[in-house]
């Protein structure tokens, strides 16, 4: 909403600064986004109104003239003028010596000096629209209103402020410049002059020559309507025109002028008809028929339906209700008669019609917002008046008001007793009834030392509760004068939140192991989501995607990150990159209690964390030279075993199988045989879809709510330890290629002096038979009893390997 | 043994100095220093020549033994003026310390021969250990958790796809209603019985309100991380997948006041404690009295400084908006079962991108969902 300065002071007097006038409005609410300023520039004294009252020729050249300029008070001055339109009896803008003016030669900004130009001194100068920094017209001088008056500072008439305002919804008041005015007024203490709205109807009476028929009162809660007889139809004084092309409005013609100033001026939306093309003079309100058809002002034509509201003659809509009007009865050049149309329409089905359209006009704006019925009567009575100043005429008398159902006064009682509660400080009643009445409400009468009762005035539609009203009082008087105070009531009971604190505790973790976190869009394409095997029919889609190639809510993390590794790959992947995202899957949802815990009527938002490795181990190190080598599947293992360790659970991994990892490289997680997720290096396949073919990649991805059921809760046990040594052997076995490490530890474990066994080296090639590989495992002994002597252990190792051999078929290696 | 040079011993000429209590004090002090320094000088001279342990005893013997050089000179104070004493005495010890620590160090060299040792050369790199990090958002969001945690609010979290009646009807936000303009919302391609769709990205954290009163009577005091979505155009300063934080607090007695505290209490933690604050009138449907605070950017210190604001940086006064909140609206309450001429309560919603923006001078919105390890790695 775009306010000019000397708009809003044709109802207030203002008397500070434009910048402190928008401080106080955004501080109560009503906030200016930005000012902008025109035309303030111009010095008042320098730059002054001039009358050109004669010109003579230079003697020495033919494109320059010499007028004389009157500036009042007897003050004149001949210059020198080089403009092809200067002409006597013009009212111009005439610069004083010093006036700080845009130069032409120089190119900038300088207070303008006595030139001597062919031999006359000149001592001053006609301005031009370029030279006064007010446009980039340079061909002439500005030419302004006959009426401007003489001496008087150009800036009066050019300059303004213009205030942007972010209007809230609640405030459709504010829509209008009478509104902001009314803010203005009440926020500085001045009184507001009411626009005008008394004009002489002396015309044949409106009522039997118009009729008006509301056929869906619920739609259209009233209709007035005013008719003037007789106008010119053309275009409006430049004062109009003026007044709306600051307020950001093209001007058209005088009689749609009209109507466009008053509602931004006082916010109700008018139309003007063509009577002479409404047939029969009959205006119905009612809803659209299925098909019914409108050109719009806007040339477009448009399909009705119901419940969309028209406004329609005996036959035809001849306009789309509180929306656009008819092309059909639009007022143009040769329309003498006016029909002027000021109606309240109702919010929701005005929205609708304009959502189900996508058309939304000023007028839609307002209705959408709520407007009061009252407001109708006052803006066809202030627009009337106008049409027959500006477009002649003579005003039909009285006016049609169809009014079924006037909405009855509400009235909202406010006491003490909930301002205290609510802002937490006494506001004396005094007070609190003068800011009320600095906003225009009406006391109705019923208040006591303690409350006070108001009814809203008719521009206000926002006020239902007494809660409203607190709002008011308290941001008149301004919400830094409020109290500030910390919280006193008790802290409620802790509840645990085991799902939030253990994904803090995952984040930790894989951070300190050295990894990066990710946040990705919640997004996927179906390519992705096939590619990574996480696609089903049902995967949730958004109706409006904000890129439509990604309209599915991922049912997978692996697609994100590995478009994440992807994308760090050249730039930031030199060391290897160790990422992971801890974020939410969307699972379609079946009947039933949600998975998760959550609403049942909702998708299954799991929390799901990924994790990827992929390049250098590290950092080229003079000392650590495995750092060279690349990442993989152990990296990933590793990860997952010191974070689920770190969390106290023991888990095992089982050879499976997933569409996007390699097989034969690819592990289940598993805890107390229930899964928890999968470690395994992403397939060729899957690399080439990502763009990182030739790369490895190693997956981590853990279902969270899986994690926390098999994370011990509660605090840890202390577990007695064995005050006796340890001892450490190592045993190297050969064995069938297919025996896995987890089966020769399970025998080994078992025995009830090893304490830890983990396998340290795997080896095949020479010395080691064909379809056979040797594994070496470090053997912790201790017992809780005694300190174990060198043949004790011999004796169990020869035990753990008669085990073996029969078990796995292990030889020792020789 | 190695002989010294015979200069070594020559040291009674220091002594006539001192024996004479009528020389002027500049007098002494001069030609101590220079004393003091010669003898410095020469027995630096001899210690670098000394080749073995045993002419580096004969060295120690004759300065620094019970009647070396250096223990000699220290001990002729009591042949100087009271009044110069303590002059003399910080030259001597100064000598002392001096040879007493190139001493040591001959004897670390002569001992510990180089080429000969497991010496390092300490200046080559570590062996460096992978070094993670937490995303930005995600260490804002608990810096937030802890400010509101102190003040005694709980995490909780809610669903991101949402229903319409929590994330619009039970905040007064009804079907049609004009606010509904201002959250672009991303719908769910799904539609109900009554030919509406129910299901949406949630537009912001506060339907959680309303999902945590439905679930426990008051007291309430909660907040809400958690990601929010809009339909909006991304650029340098939208970005239509963010992530909020909401704050909730109700019971008997709860007052503007407080959400004007509490609030401030928040902006001295993240910003500092000289932050100023201010709150203007806003208009959210489920708070009433609807406010914005605002920070001043040139109250900051100079630590959370760095991004841009919206205005002018040479302003005095810099006021950034930082959350939207108010006091929760009798509806909302009344559609929770609260009694609200009982209860009172305030709620908030900060914007976590703007909050890190700010603190780490992050230029940039879409930084933060780039995740290109060359930002990641700064936090």
């Amino acid at each position: 909403m775009l306010v000019p300065l000397s708009w809003l002071k044709r109802y207030v007097n203002i008397d500070i600064s434009p910048e402190d006038l928008a401080h106080r409005l955004t501080m109560a609410g009503v906030e200016v986004e930005s000012i902008e300023k025109m035309g303030m520039h111009l010095d008042p004294e320098l730059v002054v109104v001039g009358l050109v009252t004669n010109i003579e020729p230079h003697p020495d050249a033919d494109r320059l003239r010499l007028p004389t300029v009157d500036l009042g008070n007897g003050e004149t001055a001949k210059v020198v003028c080089g403009a092809p339109n200067v002409a006597v009896g013009q009212k111009i803008a005439f610069a004083k010596l010093g006036a700080r003016l845009y130069n032409a030669h120089s190119e900038r900004e300088e207070p303008l000096r006595t030139a001597k130009i062919r031999g006359f001194e000149s001592s001053g100068m006609v301005c031009s629209v370029k030279e006064l920094m007010l446009g980039d017209d340079h061909e002439g001088i500005l030419v302004l209103d006959q009426d401007s008056e003489i001496g008087s500072p150009l800036t009066n008439i050019v300059g303004d402020v213009l205030f942007d305002i972010a209007v809230t919804p609640n405030r459709p008041d504010c829509l209008s410049v009478l509104g902001i005015a009314r803010e203005v007024a009440a926020l500085t203490g001045q009184p507001i002059t009411e626009p005008e709205t008394g004009y002489a109807d002396d015309g044949e009476p409106i009522a039997g020559r118009v009729t008006v028929q509301i056929a869906d009162p619920d739609l259209c809660r009233r209709y007035t309507a005013s008719l003037i007889e007789g106008v010119t139809v053309g275009p409006s004084p430049s004062w109009l025109q003026e007044t709306l092309i600051r307020a950001g409005q093209r001007p058209i013609n005088n009689v749609v002028d009209a109507t466009n100033f008053v509602m931004l001026e006082m916010n109700q939306p008018l139309h003007a008809f063509d009577l002479d093309l409404v047939k029969d003079q009959a205006i119905v309100v009612r809803m659209a028929r299925p098909g019914e058809v409108l050109e719009t002002l806007d040339g477009q034509r448009r399909e009705l339906a119901p419940p969309m509201l028209v406004i329609a003659d005996a036959t035809d809509a001849v306009g789309l209700a509180g929306v656009m009007g008819g092309a059909n009865s639009e007022v143009s050049q040769g329309t003498t008669r006016v029909l002027l149309e000021s109606a309240n329409f109702d919010p929701v089905n005005t929205r609708r019609t304009g959502a189900d359209l996508k058309l939304s006009t000023g007028a839609s704006y307002r209705f959408e917002r709520g407007l009061r019925q009252e407001l109708a009567e006052i803006g066809l009575r202030r627009a009337t008046r106008l049409i027959a100043e500006i477009a002649g005429g003579t005003v039909a008398s009285g006016i049609i008001d169809v009014h079924p159902e006037p909405a009855a006064a509400s009235v909202v009682t406010l006491t003490a007793a909930r301002l205290k509660q609510v802002l937490g400080t006494d506001i004396p009643m005094p007070k609190v009834k003068q800011v009320l009445a600095s906003l225009g409400f009406e006391r109705t009468g019923s208040d006591s030392a303690d409350s006070v009762s108001i009814s809203s005035p008719y521009w206000r539609s926002d006020i239902e509760i007494q809660d409203d009203l607190v709002e008011e009082v308290a941001r008149v008087i301004g919400y830094d004068e409020m109290p500030t105070t910390m919280l006193a009531a008790p802290i409620p009971h802790h509840h645990v939140q085991p799902m939030w604190d253990l994904k803090e505790r995952v984040r930790d973790m894989l951070a300190a192991a050295g990894m990066q976190e990710a946040i990705n869009y919640n997004v996927a394409s179906e390519e992705n989501l096939r590619t990574v095997g996480a696609w089903t029919d049902d995967v949730l889609a958004l109706a409006n995607p904000m890129n439509d190639e990604q309209p599915y809510l991922r049912t997978t993390l692996r697609a994100s990150l590995l478009q994440t590794v992807s994308d760090n790959r050249r730039t930031g992947g030199g060391d290897g990159l160790r990422l992971f995202e801890l974020g939410r899957v969307f699972m379609p949802q079946s009947p039933g209690p949600n998975p998760s815990g959550g609403d049942a009527k909702l998708p299954d938002e799991r929390e799901t964390l990924i994790a990827a490795f992929t390049g250098r181990r590290g950092a080229t190190s003079w000392q650590a030279s495995d750092n060279a080598a690349d990442m993989g599947f152990f990296d990933a293992k590793g990860v997952a075993e010191d974070l689920l360790g770190g969390l106290g659970i023991d888990v095992s991994f089982e050879p499976v199988a997933d569409v996007a990892l390699k097989a034969g490289r690819t592990a289940a997680i598993l805890a107390s045989g229930k899964r928890l997720g999968t470690v395994g290096e992403v397939a060729d396949g899957v690399l080439d879809q990502f763009d990182l073919d030739g790369a490895t990649v190693a997956l981590l991805e853990i279902d969270v709510p899986s994690l926390l059921a098999a994370a011990p809760s509660g605090d840890r046990r202390y577990l007695p330890f064995s005050r006796y040594p340890e001892s450490v052997r190592d045993l190297a076995l050969t064995v069938d290629q297919a025996v896995s490490a987890d089966e020769i530890r399970a025998v080994l474990i078992k025995h009830k002096l090893v304490k830890a066994a983990r396998a340290q080296d795997v080896y095949t090639g020479d010395g080691v038979p064909q379809g056979k590989k040797s594994i070496a495992f470090g053997l912790v002994f201790q017992s809780e009893k005694a300190t174990l002597t060198a043949d004790q252990i011999d004796r169990v190792l020869e035990d753990l390997l008669r085990r073996l051999q029969r078990s796995v078929g292990a030889e020792i290696r020789s | 043994m190695t002989r010294l040079p015979a200069a070594t011993y020559n040291y009674s000429a220091l002594t006539p100095l001192f024996s004479s209590c009528c020389i002027r004090e500049p007098v002494i002090t001069q030609q101590v220093a220079a004393r003091a320094a010669q003898l410095q000088a020469r027995a630096l001279e001899q210690l670098s020549v000394v080749s073995d342990s045993e002419g580096l005893e004969a060295w120690r013997v004759s300065y620094l033994g019970r009647k070396g050089e250096a223990t000699l000179l220290k001990r002729s104070i009591t042949d100087v003026p009271p009044e110069s004493r303590r002059e003399f005495g910080q030259a001597a010890n100064a000598v002392g310390e001096a040879l007493a620590s190139a001493f040591e160090a001959r004897q670390t060299e002569i001992d510990h021969p180089a080429g000969d040792t497991d010496a390092i050369d300490v200046t080559l790199p570590g062996v460096p250990s992978p070094i993670g990090s937490i995303h930005p958002i995600t260490s804002t969001v608990r810096e937030i958790c802890a400010a509101f945690g102190d003040m005694g609010f709980q995490v909780v979290e809610g669903p991101e796809v949402e229903l319409d009646h929590y994330n619009f009807e039970k905040l007064n936000i009804p079907k049609h209603h004009p606010a509904r303009d201002s959250f672009n919302t991303l719908w769910i391609d799904k539609t109900g019985e009554d030919g509406q769709r129910p299901m949406l990205l949630r537009t912001h954290t506060s339907p959680m309100q309303v999902r945590t009163m439905e679930k426990q009577d008051p007291p309430v005091r909660v907040i809400v991380p958690g990601k929010a979505y809009r339909y909006e155009a991304t650029d340098a300063t939208h970005e239509w997948h963010f992530s909020q934080v909401e704050g909730l607090a109700v019971d008997k007695g709860i007052t503007f006041a407080d959400l004007k505290g509490t609030l401030h209490e928040f902006a001295r933690r993240l910003f500092g404690e000289n932050v100023r604050v201010r709150f203007r009138c806003d208009y959210f449907p489920f708070v009433e009295p609807g406010a914005e605070m605002s920070i001043d950017w040139s109250s900051l210190s100079n630590g959370a400084k760095g991004a841009k604001g919206r205005q002018q940086e040479d302003q005095k006064e810099n006021w950034l908006e930082i959350l939207g909140a108010g006091m929760v609206h009798p509806k909302v309450l009344e559609g929770v079962g609260y009694d609200p001429a009982v209860y009172t309560g305030f709620a908030f919603g900060i914007g976590i991108e703007r909050i890190a923006q700010l603190k780490h001078g992050i230029d940039d919105i879409r930084l933060f969902y780039s995740n290109d390890v060359r930002f990641l790695r700064q936090f």
